[in-house]
């Protein structure tokens, strides 16, 4: 019988590096990770943090990829590091880097204030279209009521959309493709009447028509909430919220 | 207090963003292809200003559209404009709302087939329509 050590697999996994205190650029570093077929890239990472290098930074919590928080470019992709598996790089290199198009805070982990402010502006909570008091009951919806909405109310928050958005990357202010996505999950909820709040965030010079419907970042979703989708519909929306002014009698006063 | 703040977040440089990703570079070839719709749009625009300069400038324009390079660059434009009509349905499904037929969501895979469809059986209709005018 062959000996475990002889049967161990090896694989290289290559960082990006960036600590801020001491580096004045990222750097790439390669670690000699031994792996099993069942191990993740963040298993791997988390393997060079606990045997050969405790300084790696990088951001991670259920592993079973729900809590959105290990997204990073693996092999130029955005990925979730949890989700992806270390056999399907062998006997190559992997290469892991910070999630493009957010600023790196260090190595592996990114600012993400700008999407935090974004999140907060569409204001994600329903905005009861005909408040109900406790003793009136519960706001009932239908199936059909339910199903307009509920692929975009799978988003996670991992950004991976904004890692595969260019215009993101070349334009920060743009909204982007996942608070848009959660803008329309509110937006189409028949519960919501907060509609006409939100559509400023649609309608301004950074909303939805910085897109150019390049559609990576529906490609790249964990969970298929098809972000583009929500962006592209936005557009229509947006062009008719503007020539409606034009016909209704508040003319589009708020 | 007063310690210096030790954050220094780097932002990465965008140039060359395009040639990242298989993906992107796709995305600008389908983009491309859009200036040789325009340059087909050229093409009938000078047609049309020939027509209206009398017969002679006309007939110039009909015989300049059958030389070999016009052949070659048109047969050229051909191909630009399909594959761009091929991008612009493909992509057709994630710019519109759910169409709901029977309780079911359509798939996007009959979105784009269809567009492709129209835009097959509009083309062979002007083909046969000029062919017939011109026989």
């Amino acid at each position: 019988m062959a000996d475990v050590a002889e049967t161990r697999k090896f694989i290289e996994i290559e960082v990006l590096r960036y600590r801020p205190e001491q580096d004045s650029e990222p750097f790439l570093q390669i670690f000699e990770v031994p792996f099993t077929d069942d191990m993740s890239v963040l298993q791997g990472l988390q393997y060079i943090k606990d045997y050969l290098d405790g300084s790696l930074s990088f951001r991670w919590s259920c592993r079973m990829a729900i809590c959105g928080s290990c997204g990073m470019m693996i092999d130029g992709k955005p990925r979730l590091s949890c989700k992806t598996f270390l056999r399907d790089f062998h006997p190559g290199r992997v290469r892991v880097e910070a999630l493009a198009h957010f600023p790196i805070e260090r190595d592996l982990v990114i600012v993400m204030d700008d999407f935090i402010d974004k999140l907060e502006s569409i204001k994600p909570y329903i905005i009861a279209k005909e408040p109900r008091t406790l003793e009136q009951g519960e706001y009932l919806q239908t199936p059909a009521e339910r199903d307009v909405y509920e692929q975009f109310s799978s988003c996670i928050n991992c950004l991976l959309c904004y890692a595969a958005c260019p215009q993101y990357g070349l334009n920060p202010e743009f909204v982007g493709p996942g608070i848009m996505a959660l803008l329309h999950r509110y937006n189409v909820d028949s519960r919501d009447g907060g509609a006409a709040q939100r559509m400023d965030v649609v309608n301004a010079e950074e909303g939805v028509f910085n897109c150019t419907a390049v559609g990576y970042c529906s490609e790249v979703c964990p969970k298929h909430v098809d972000p583009a989708n929500a962006v592209n519909q936005n557009k229509t929306l947006s062009a008719k919220d503007y020539f409606l002014r034009f016909v209704t009698p508040k003319g589009g006063a708020r | 207090m007063n310690t210096p703040n030790p954050r220094r977040p780097y932002v990465r440089p965008m140039a060359g963003w395009w040639r990242r990703n298989p993906f992107f570079v796709e995305y600008m070839v389908h983009e491309g292809t859009a200036l040789f719709v325009a340059a087909y749009a050229i093409v009938l625009l000078v047609g049309l200003l020939r027509l209206a300069q009398g017969e002679a400038a006309w007939n110039g324009w009909l015989d300049a559209l059958k030389s070999p390079l016009s052949v070659a660059f048109h047969l050229i434009l051909l191909a630009a404009i399909a594959y761009h009509c091929w991008t612009w349905f493909r992509i057709m499904p994630k710019t519109m709302p759910p169409i709901v037929v029977r309780g079911k969501r359509l798939p996007p895979g009959a979105i784009t087939g269809c567009g492709l469809a129209v835009a097959a059986v509009a083309s062979l209709v002007l083909l046969g329509l000029v062919w017939g005018m011109t026989r």
